[in-house]
């Protein structure tokens, strides 16, 4: 079974967010792969344990990103793919038409990326990327069974946990709760370094940067205004619950 | 040239959910003079809600898609039959609530179109001849300010932002279109388990009741739900919860999980880590309840309570009850 993951690499969840200069500053930062797209590292390494494969992570991004592909070399990932070009732009529209380009060129049985990233949270890419190739999707799954060519999946949609069958090739995104990650082991660590990595740019895959012209740009950045502690209540327990829903009722009128 | 903006309603639980109400008057805040508004609405046994929901457009069409098959949500059946109806109208954009089912199809058609999509919107702001729209990143520790390029248009909107529509005096003419169910359809649903019916969404919920690691047991859930019942809220969680096993992940607020904007946001035993912050920090009013005081969670909270949680919310939920019930 051929594999692919696609992975972005973002922000640690634990970094403030400082704006300089009208962007966000990456000012000593630590970078991780994205959480929901770690899962679906881990969900390929099962997935292949299970009926064999090879695994290919694949990402766009500034050369940092090799980091990222990197670590998921060395949780077991067999192979690595990054498209690195600065005329690409930050678009969803334009990364998912790069990824796509690239994908048609391979064979694939299964395409699993996260349900989305920790930063810009669009969640797009994947699921339009799975309609750029004309495969089924099915996003934000927490359970996921194959045999043969077809796929049992669960999904979360908001607390409720619908049952899919899916024919594969198709792209599955996951969802917290699908499997717990993997850590690199030294041994991984070590194999990492001598495995297949390529380096690609627009040109590579074959694609023009006219065919990517952004949809949405971003005209401004702010950071929301800093919550003020407020008050701690007074007085015996139930003195106090009284006194909040006074609270709520008068000074903050919700009640 | 006049252009047509469609809003993609949903239903759930048999009604009409608010962020359509809110997508639609998103719309209207938009659109230029002249320009066409439409909705479509897809289900099972809908007649009744589609008549309710063209009270709510203005002098549009609403094209109702009404057929067993569509009960459920399926992304490729719902995508195929949300395309038959938009392709003829050739949307300027085209408009979904920012939820399960809207996460889900908004990427699809934006794809389909060629479309730019800007996600999770929490605000509209028309700026000369632009429109700009505001949409949290890193769930909410900043907010970009987005517009688009030229060509279609695909916007997801985040529940509770907007405000909702109002009913209108001239409502929107039905159109009935036929359902054509596919032959080669590559994923089917098998099952769908409710464990959230009758019950409030959480990121549409006007008072979100949150516990943390202080929760201690999956039992320890109970009080909350009792409290978030009388509130008629919804339970949340940290990711400590979550990943402790006392709920499901479905619940957990935060940058990972869920953003959730409520009225009122009581924080349970949560100890206030930055990525639990970063989904509930823009709720308007926030009450932490914990043991230890200094806590990081009090320094973002309006009212605080330092004490067992245990003992806390059977409190506020007989108080709640006064005054509410």
């Amino acid at each position: 079974m051929n594999i692919y993951v696609l992975l972005k690499q973002t922000f640690d969840t634990e970094e403030r967010i400082v704006i300089q200069d009208g962007e966000v500053s990456d000012d000593g930062v630590k970078y991780v792969i994205n959480p929901y797209d770690e899962y679906a590292v881990e969900e390929a390494l099962r997935q292949k344990e299970q009926h064999g494969g090879n695994i290919t992570v694949l990402s766009i991004g500034p050369e940092r990103t090799a980091e990222a592909l990197r670590t998921a070399l060395a949780m077991g990932a067999d192979d690595a793919v990054l498209i690195t070009d600065e005329r690409i732009p930050s678009d969803e529209f334009s990364v998912s038409k790069v990824l796509a380009a690239y994908l048609e060129k391979q064979s694939y049985d299964l395409i699993l990326g996260g349900n989305f990233s920790v930063d810009s949270g669009g969640g797009q890419v994947a699921v339009r990327v799975a309609r750029l190739l004309g495969i089924p999707h099915t996003s934000s799954i927490t359970k996921l069974e194959i045999n043969g060519t077809q796929a049992a999946a669960q999904r979360d949609a908001e607390g409720d946990t619908e049952s899919l069958i899916v024919t594969l090739p198709a792209v599955f995104t996951a969802q917290q709760g699908l499997n717990e990650p993997r850590y690199p082991s030294l041994p991984g660590i070590m194999k990492a370094k001598k495995k297949p990595f390529q380096t690609l740019t627009l040109d590579d895959v074959g694609i023009s940067e006219a065919d990517l012209a952004a949809r949405t740009k971003r005209v401004s950045l702010t950071l929301p205004p800093a919550r003020k502690a407020g008050q701690i209540l007074k007085g015996d327990l139930p003195q106090q619950a009284a006194e909040l829903v006074q609270l709520l009722r008068t000074e903050a009128k919700l009640i | 040239m006049s252009h047509t903006y469609v809003v993609v309603a949903e239903v759930r639980a048999g009604a009409l959910r608010q962020v359509t109400l809110e997508a639609l008057q998103a719309v209207s805040l938009i659109k230029e003079v002249g320009d066409t508004v439409a909705a479509v609405i897809l289900g099972s046994q809908i007649t009744q809600l589609a008549g309710e929901l063209a009270g709510y457009v203005n002098d549009g069409k609403v094209y109702a898609v009404d057929h067993p098959d569509l009960e459920n949500y399926n992304a490729e059946v719902y995508f195929r039959t949300l395309t038959s109806v938009l392709d003829p109208l050739q949307p300027h954009a085209v408009v979904f609530g920012h939820t399960a089912a809207g996460r889900d199809l908004a990427p699809m058609i934006a794809a389909h179109l060629g479309a730019g999509q800007i996600s999770d919107v929490t605000a509209i702001e028309n700026s000369g001849a632009d429109t700009l729209f505001t949409r949290p990143i890193y769930a909410g520790k900043a907010f970009e300010q987005k517009q688009f390029a030229d060509g279609p248009q695909v916007i997801t909107i985040r529940p509770n932002n907007i405000p909702a529509a109002e009913q209108t005096g001239s409502p929107a003419e039905i159109v009935d279109r036929e359902y054509t169910p596919a032959a080669d359809l590559r994923s089917v649903i098998k099952d769908v388990v409710r464990k959230t019916s009758g019950k409030v969404d959480l990121t549409e919920a006007k008072f979100v009741v949150s516990g943390g690691r202080g929760v201690k047991s999956a039992d320890g859930f109970k009080p909350l739900e009792e409290l978030a019942d009388v509130l008629g809220g919804a339970v949340g969680a940290s990711r400590g919860a979550c990943d402790a096993g006392y709920c499901d992940y479905a619940m957990q607020i935060g940058q990972t999980g869920k953003v959730v904007t409520p009225e009122i946001y009581i924080a349970c035993g949560i100890s206030g880590a930055i990525q639990h912050l970063a989904g509930m920090s823009q709720s308007r009013v926030i009450i932490a309840i914990n043991k230890d005081p200094e806590a990081p969670i009090f320094k973002v909270a309006d009212y605080g309570i330092v004490g067992d949680l245990f003992e806390v919310i059977p409190l506020l939920t007989q108080e709640f009850r006064k005054v509410l019930v």
